[in-house]
């Protein structure tokens, strides 16, 4: 076990995947030389060469369309957009092509192309920085759409990620890129937890909590604030959106009763609508309370200085779990 | 107005009237049965794209792009590939199609909507139909990076890439960013434009105020201009590009002048957009009769053998038919199918409901209950 930052975590992930196969390709904007603007990629072309490691010319949907062709000659490519706001330009490359030729060929063509993007907000960062977009990617069929909390899962996901036939959406939850956790780099691919599953990250049987990235660590802590209250919070590490994995969901809510959703994008449409809509289809009659649900709003993401005010945060948590035990 | 066609400025090697004329950097050495066999798929695929038109008129395709008009441009490019190069298309390289050897069939497929244009393309070494316009450049131009660091560039036996668009395709942002690519890397692709003049209906200078070919030199690489009615000038300027390009000197850029004389799509109506007088122009520049014209005068062929060829024309037409008739629809349950690479539960879960649900139906007894009775206003069934 060695304690590394999830960015380092990922740069040790990316690392064993472009060792294991020859094929697998990095490529984007400034993940070459710079290492990536938050450095995930440091030292892999130095070791890897240019050839492996790609510096693109600065154009999102170019990214995409040749790792695309790049993957119909054979390669892995894995794709970095710099950040979640400028996915866009991407956005048709992604849906129209990534997402639909396997399907339009009858299986004949496969893409195996991940996507990282970092995500979230938190950072201070500009305009276009923040953006949490997963759920436009859930929205479509054909691609997979997983995110990580932590270094360990951010080490095994982003490999179980290049070694997945299916198009993946990497999300990396940009402002935990330096909190420290332990990973176990010597563990043998079978044991890791399997990419597709999402996992119970703390016990508890009075209400559940759910969410994903940036927010599992918001959740454990409201947990945590919660026990000094006596209320014993499970909360639950969604880990992919799409395939979304609701059985730990669905058997956390018949023991609790309670279900608060959160996740840094709008509310409407989110995440949590989907998770809300398939809880009450599923768990009807064990539920105590309606699914709740924390969220950003529906705004676009504001300036820094008021991003403390649209995040969801321990607070915000800790007042739908109220809202959740007086119904 | 479109431009006019030019009378000089690009190349040329048969005129409309069907005299071969010489160019110092182009020239073709062909045999006579290159120049009867050039004929032979100028016919055959105007007959089979005929065919197709009539098919979709009749109600039997949903939707047809004509190719009428652009024979030369894609028979020349498509018989300069070689066997190991690869072929990104838009949804009218019907006649690309058949020098790669793809059944004529295949396009009807999708057209008729019984699959959304499946293949493999490395069996023919043609990717599959791209509706969305320029998207395929960005692919073929990954596709040729590809080549390049398999080391298959830099000699005879390499491999080059070509990407088909068309005229209106030159404003889509992807074309561009394919450009820089393929500049950026040297990668072997050839950028073979069809400037139909019209992109549905818009003439060319809605797209640009330079000829197109002229675009390339901002791109670092070299465009050219060449008759796109001439099947002679098509394959002579394509082959050099493709295998400059094969020998890693990077990317180019042709622009095939021609005409569409058919709609966009069998679903527009080209008299609201152009006049007849252009469309008249054009005829008189048609690629197949100006080849004809060659052939008579170089004795190259005689009636015996344009009776030959327009009796496998019908004989193709025919087949191309009676196989789109005969086209079965999918089983309903295939929706489901190759999604994804590795199946997930909850689509798994939602072929499970879909097969309960029509199950009902045969358990019912009448296997046409669901097909005959509405189940609700507005269904389609």
């Amino acid at each position: 076990m060695t304690s590394m930052t999830l960015a380092k975590a990922l740069n040790a992930g990316l690392r064993s995947a472009l060792d294991t196969d020859s094929k697998t390709l990095i490529m984007g904007e400034d993940v070459g030389r710079l290492g990536g603007v938050f450095r995930v990629t440091d030292g892999l072309q130095k070791d890897f060469g240019e050839h492996r490691v790609i510096d693109t010319p600065l154009a999102e949907s170019g990214i995409i369309g040749t790792a695309i062709g790049l993957a119909m000659r054979g390669y892995r490519p894995i794709c970095e957009i710099q950040f979640d706001g400028f996915v866009y330009p991407a956005y048709d490359q992604i849906v129209s092509q990534l997402a639909k030729i396997h399907y339009r060929s009858h299986g004949q063509v496969k893409l195996p192309v991940v996507i990282r993007i970092p995500f979230g907000g938190g950072i201070g960062a500009v305009e276009h920085h923040s953006e949490s977009p997963e759920a436009y990617f859930v929205h479509t069929a054909g691609l997979k759409v997983v995110t990580c909390s932590n270094p360990a899962d951010g080490f095994t996901m982003i490999q179980q990620a290049v070694a997945s036939d299916d198009p993946v959406i990497f999300f990396e939850p940009k402002r935990r890129y330096w909190e420290k956790g332990e990973v176990s780099e010597e563990a043998p691919a079978e044991d890791w937890y399997p990419l597709h599953s999402a996992r119970v990250v703390r016990p508890g049987s009075d209400a559940t909590l759910v969410g994903y990235g940036p927010m599992v660590r918001t959740m454990l802590e409201s947990a945590e604030a919660a026990a000094e209250d006596g209320r014993d919070l499970e909360v639950i590490d969604l880990r992919t959106l799409s395939p979304l994995d609701l059985e730990p969901v669905y058997a956390s809510v018949e023991r609790t009763g309670r279900l608060i959703v959160v996740h840094e994008a709008p509310g409407t449409l989110g995440m949590g609508s989907e998770i809300a809509a398939r809880v009450t289809e599923r768990c009807f009659y064990s539920l105590e309370a309606p699914v709740l649900r924390v969220t950003g709003y529906d705004t676009p993401y504001p300036p820094a200085r008021l991003e403390d005010e649209y995040l969801p945060d321990l607070d915000r948590v800790l007042d739908a779990v109220d809202r959740s035990f007086g119904f | 107005m479109t431009e006019s066609v030019p009378e000089r400025g690009f190349v040329q090697l048969l005129t409309p009237e069907g005299e071969r004329v010489h160019d110092t950097d182009y020239d073709v050495e062909l045999s006579d049965d290159e120049y009867r066999g050039f004929f032979r798929d100028l016919v055959l695929v105007r007959r089979v794209d005929a065919e197709a038109t009539a098919l979709q008129r009749q109600g039997q395709l949903g939707l047809w792009a004509s190719l009428l008009g652009q024979e030369a441009a894609q028979i020349g490019s498509g018989r300069a590939l070689r066997p190991q190069d690869m072929a990104f298309p838009t949804y009218r390289e019907h006649g690309v199609a058949w020098c790669r050897g793809v059944d004529p069939l295949h396009a009807l497929r999708m057209f008729r909507g019984v699959d959304l244009g499946a293949a493999d393309p490395h069996e023919h070494n043609f990717a599959m139909y791209a509706i969305v316009i320029g998207a395929q450049c960005l692919h073929a131009t990954g596709y040729a990076m590809g080549v390049q660091k398999d080391g298959r560039v830099g000699n005879g036996d390499g491999e080059a890439v070509i990407a088909y668009l068309g005229d209106g395709a030159t404003s889509q942002g992807d074309v561009n960013e394919a450009f820089v690519w393929a500049a950026a890397f040297a990668a072997p692709v050839v950028f073979f434009c069809q400037n139909n003049q019209y992109a549905i209906s818009a003439p060319t200078d809605r797209q640009t105020r330079v000829p197109l070919y002229r675009r390339a030199a901002g791109f670092g690489f070299p465009g050219v201009r060449v008759d796109g009615n001439d099947v002679l000038a098509t394959y002579a300027v394509t082959r050099r590009a493709l295998d400059d390009a094969r020998h890693g000197q990077g990317p180019a850029f042709i622009e095939a002048f021609t005409y569409r004389m058919g709609a966009h799509t069998t679903s527009d109506d080209p008299t609201r957009y152009r006049i007849a007088a252009e469309l008249e122009e054009w005829r008189l520049r048609d690629p197949i009769e100006r080849l004809r014209s060659f052939l008579v005068r170089q004795q190259l062929a005689g009636p015996d053998f344009f009776d030959e060829i327009d009796a496998e024309a019908d004989e193709l037409a025919a087949r191309v038919r009676k196989g789109c008739l005969e086209l079965p629809d999918p089983a309903p349950e295939t929706i489901f199918d190759h999604v994804y690479a590795n199946p997930t539960a909850p689509l798994e879960a939602q072929r499970e409901t879909f097969r309960a649900y029509s199950s009902e139906f045969l358990a019912s007894g009448d296997e046409t209950e669901r097909s005959t009775v509405p189940r609700r206003e507005g269904s389609r069934r």
